[in-house]
């Protein structure tokens, strides 16, 4: 198969992902009231994660199509992994 | 909340393991010797095992451990030091894993250095994040110690070791096989290192091997296993008791044989006899060994019993445990009743009471009841004190005075009476319209009465049915059941998006009776459905005056109806034409109400039906709200079954009558298609069809003849229902929706079909034949199970056994599923139970976890929704549309 890198972010089937900024992700929580291992989890090695650059304490916003609103959105705690 | 002034200690963790002889010891209050239980004179023999130390059970008592009454005495355990060590039978399987990965002569793990290391390290890891992942990963690592053969820590050969249920164990030595006795298990058990064990997954802390091999035996205490006195004073132990009696007796005999230098061979017997009684102890129902039995040849209820199954304590006295306040009995239909009210029997309403707090408003009304006592109905069973202090009021012998003596603030138990609330429950409590609040009707007779319309929430029926009723007993309780439980809040389903109350079976069919073009009503008529829907007001105008006042059923709805209320949709009897003229629809299947009026169309399933979104009956309550869609419910759905039982509905065989040409047309289309499957055999066999992709050539051929039978049902049933008008009730029934539905008509009046099993034609039976009426090898439709009969005209032998087939496959495919589809929700409903939807509309679950940031997503609630979706906006269009253009 070929070499050729592809940025997995720029897949169509792949919903747009951000990483949250130390601020962002604290008036998250704040607003949620929730600490940062009561969000969903995902690992520091899922291919998504990676492609960020993000690491384990990282909150990552996902927003995706849903077929009931239109666009949702969703936050991820990145763990080790 | 409260905060208690004393100190309060929060559970951290917990933690199980096995109790060591050290720990047994501890625990003891005296070691228990003597195997029998009570002297001449009845007193307790102190070291047998209703040793007073060990508790007391008898009122009056004090216990000669604690010193305390039976009400605080908690029980104290004994111990038995038993005469030779005896496998522990419940933990037989660990043993047996631990001996073959274990050497029989060091005791090490029979892996290398490096590989113990290995685990017991990944155990630890394991145990931080998946502690039930850690004893998986243990049995695995033993898996591959047991493949050793050689000790790799002192090179001694390992035999294999024979594990015979429930506690025998036999070593395959090259001389031939040895029994193990309990004595040298320990003894290898003992030798395993702590390290080793750790990298099996086990916490040598709390859970030493040779811990499994008992050497002294803990005695429950007595309030584990009372003695019960029966009413003619003949005292009766209870099982474990007796069992402690017999392993006594064995374990003194064993002590004293084996003091005596008896021969090893009765020592052995004596020992076998000990480990018996040892393990029927703990479980009496052990695979491989008789159970032990009472004098009466019973089985004894020994410890694991009296946990396991349904009776036992688990699922019998924790999760399922009988309730004060309430009734159970069988329930029957009374379409007088609300759907918010149940009706409840005298009897019932006599012993199940509502404490109601004496005020100054209303002594003299409490009075009464008191007055009345327990067996006149509207009366009262209990009195409480302000001090707490209850009066029954069957033994009271003078209720006057204690009526007179009545001030505020006491708090009287009165009967149950019209209008308190009630909880109502039919089992299995799937969905939360389970259990509904109701308003309490007391009525006469033993059965509960409720309103036909709550039965599909229920799914109820009356064919003996039972149902429970609870009554709530603090004034939050019945606000809340009030507010949200009561059956008007539940109409609206979150399951469908649509009401699960509404028109069913004869409300859809008095519904288009009444409403359908052509039913006129006198005036007395008029005025008696009026009268049930509860209408108040004047009769309206009649639609005809001469030859004398008339109207129609839709004007009495109409009267009920809202005067702003709008609504317009096609009716089940729709004939789905290609071009729909909606309010202009001949056959009146266009439902068009304007400003309270029902103009035109005949209300039928697709308006007043349950479980069907977007009808007249979803816009009414989403537009009026639950208290007046109640009351439409109990009003004009009531004015529906009064008019068919006015109508005199009933179906006869004259539902069914099909003219002779009709008959004849069917006869010939079966013959047709007769000719086409035999047409299409033969083209087969000739090898002049063609198969189909992917499909074998009898599959095509199979196929074929499905097609051709099928298509000559359909055009039976069209023929059928060709001369089926709605003038036969029958067709009324299925076009309306009500029940059954064309196809049933098509099987009793025309052909009946093809009979499947697994959607195959009847194949199986005979060699080359289903059933002996037919040729070698005919695979025409008669013999593999196609119904050329209706069920009017009755069914050949043959195809009615054919039909017996199908309809046991039905039967049994009913069965199956309803028993696996039930435990599929179980799980799912289990896995569920702590989320919720928390007030900034995530899900979250009771531990803080965030499940969903918005629920569904969209925060829609399913209930107050439009099918699903949040708003419906045609609707809103045509609704603003409506009000701009008049």
């Amino acid at each position: 198969m070929g070499t050729r890198k592809i940025n997995i972010l720029e897949h169509e089937l792949v919903p747009q992902h951000i990483l949250l900024s130390e601020e962002e992700s604290v008036k998250l929580l704040k607003r949620m009231g929730v600490s940062k291992r009561q969000l969903p989890w995902i690992l520091a090695s899922d291919p998504v994660a990676k492609a960020l650059g993000a690491k384990p304490g990282d909150v990552i916003m996902v927003v995706r199509k849903s077929p009931t609103a239109g666009l949702a959105v969703a936050y991820r705690y990145v763990v080790r992994g | 909340m409260f905060q208690s002034i004393e100190e309060t200690k929060t559970v951290g963790g917990i933690r199980f393991g096995i109790l060591s002889p050290d720990l047994i010891r501890a625990l003891s209050v005296t070691q228990i010797v003597i195997p029998e239980t009570y002297d001449e004179e009845g007193i307790p023999i102190r070291g047998g095992p209703m040793d007073r130390r060990l508790g007391t059970v008898e009122p009056g008592v004090r216990c000669e451990t604690c010193g305390n009454f039976v009400t605080l005495c908690p029980g104290h355990f004994g111990h038995v030091e038993l005469a030779r060590p005896v496998i522990h039978p419940l933990f037989s399987k660990n043993i047996y894993t631990l001996l073959r990965a274990t050497c029989r002569v060091c005791g090490r793990l029979l892996l290398s250095e490096d590989d113990i290391e290995n685990a017991r390290r990944r155990a630890k890891n394991l145990e931080k994040r998946w502690p039930l992942l850690k004893y998986k990963y243990g049995e695995a690592v033993a898996k591959k110690a047991v493949k050793n053969t050689t000790c790799p820590h002192c090179q001694a050969q390992q035999y294999k070791v024979r594990f015979e249920k429930p506690y025998t164990f036999y070593e395959e030595r090259d001389s031939g096989s040895v029994q193990l006795r309990p004595t040298e298990i320990r003894d290898r058990l003992e030798r395993i290192p702590n390290h080793d064990l750790e990298a099996l997954g086990l916490d040598p802390e709390s859970a030493r091997p040779e811990w499994m091999v008992l050497t002294v035996l803990p005695v429950p205490p007595i309030s584990v296993r009372p003695t019960i006195t029966l009413e003619t004073g003949m005292r009766s132990e209870d099982d474990v008791t007796h069992k402690l009696v017999d392993l006594l007796r064995v374990n003194q005999r064993l002590k004293e044989s084996v003091e005596e230098g008896a021969p090893q061979l009765v020592v052995d017997d004596l020992w076998s006899l000990l480990q018996y009684h040892v393990a029927t102890m703990f479980d009496n129902e052990l695979p491989g060994i008789p159970p032990a039995r009472h004098r009466s040849g019973r089985p004894l209820r020994t410890i694991a019993q009296r946990l396991k199954g349904k009776e036992g304590r688990f699922r019998g006295s924790l999760a399922g445990k009988r309730v004060d306040f309430s009734a159970r009995t069988v329930v029957s239909p009374d379409p007088k009743l609300s759907i918010n009210e149940v009706g409840v029997p005298i009897e019932v309403a006599r012993v199940l009471v509502v404490p109601e707090k004496v005020t100054v408003w209303n002594i003299e009304e409490m009075r009464e009841l008191v007055r009345r006592g327990p067996s006149e109905y509207p009366g009262a069973n209990y009195i409480v004190r302000p001090d707490g202090g209850r009066i029954d009021l069957r033994f009271v012998k003078d209720r006057n005075a204690v009526a007179e003596a009545l001030k505020p603030g006491y708090i009287i138990e009165r009967h149950l009476r019209d209008g308190d609330i009630v909880l109502f429950n039919r089992q299995p409590s799937l969905h939360r319209m389970s259990i509904m609040a109701h308003r309490v009707k007391v009525l006469p007779y033993k059965t509960f009465r409720l309103n036909l319309l709550v039965c599909t929430p229920y799914n109820a029926d009356f064919d003996g049915d039972e149902m429970n009723l609870h009554v709530p007993q603090s004034e939050e309780a019945r606000a809340e059941a009030r507010t949200l439980m009561l059956v008007q809040e539940q109409i609206l389903s979150p399951r469908y998006g649509a009401p699960i109350i509404g028109g069913l079976h004869d409300y859809v069919t008095g519904a288009y009776l009444l409403t359908r073009k052509d039913t006129l009503l006198d005036k007395k008529r008029a005025s008696l459905l009026l009268f049930e829907a509860e209408y108040e007001g004047s009769l309206p105008q009649p639609a005809i005056l001469k030859p004398g006042p008339y109207w129609t059923g839709k004007q009495l709805v109409s009267t009920v109806l809202n005067g702003d209320f709008n609504y317009e949709g096609k009716a089940s009897i729709c004939r789905k034409c290609e071009a729909c003229l909606k309010e202009l629809c001949p056959y009146d299947a266009y439902v068009v109400v304007r400003d309270g009026s029902l103009l035109v169309g005949a209300l039928d399933k697709n308006s007043i039906a349950s479980q069907v979104p977007r009808t007249l009956l979803h816009e009414y309550l989403r537009r009026y709200g639950v208290e007046k869609g109640a009351k439409f419910l109990d009003g004009l759905f009531k004015t529906f079954i009064v008019y068919l039982d006015i109508y005199g509905f009933t179906m006869g065989l004259d539902s069914l009558e099909v003219p002779t040409t009709a008959l004849q047309e069917i006869e010939k289309l079966t013959n047709k298609a007769e000719d086409e499957v035999e047409q299409l055999v033969e083209r087969a066999k000739k090898g002049g069809l063609e198969p189909l992709p992917g499909r074998t050539l009898e599959d095509t051929l199979e196929q074929r003849i499905l097609e051709v039978l099928s298509r000559t049902r359909d055009r039976a049933g069209e023929l059928a229902s060709r001369f089926a008008g709605m003038g036969r009730e029958a067709v009324i029934m299925a076009r309306t929706g009500a029940r059954a539905n064309m196809l049933n008509i098509t099987q009793m009046v025309a052909v009946l079909g093809q009979q499947s099993l697994r959607g195959e034609r009847i194949k199986r039976g005979f060699a080359g034949r289903v059933l002996p009426h037919f040729k070698w090898g005919d695979i025409g439709p008669r013999a593999r199970g196609f119904v050329y009969s209706c069920f009017k005209r009755g069914l050949r032998p043959t195809e009615f056994f054919f039909h017996a087939m199908a309809g046991r496959e039905g039967l049994v495919d009913t069965a199956v599923r309803t028993a696996q589809s039930g435990y599929m929700y179980r799980r799912l409903a289990n896995a569920l139970q702590d989320f919720f939807v928390a007030y900034d509309g995530s899900v979250r679950t009771s531990e803080g976890f965030l499940v969903q940031f918005r629920y569904g997503e969209d925060g829609v609630d399913p209930a107050k929704s439009d099918h699903g979706e949040p708003v419906n906006v045609e609707k809103i269009i045509r609704e603003v549309m409506a009000e701009k253009g008049g």
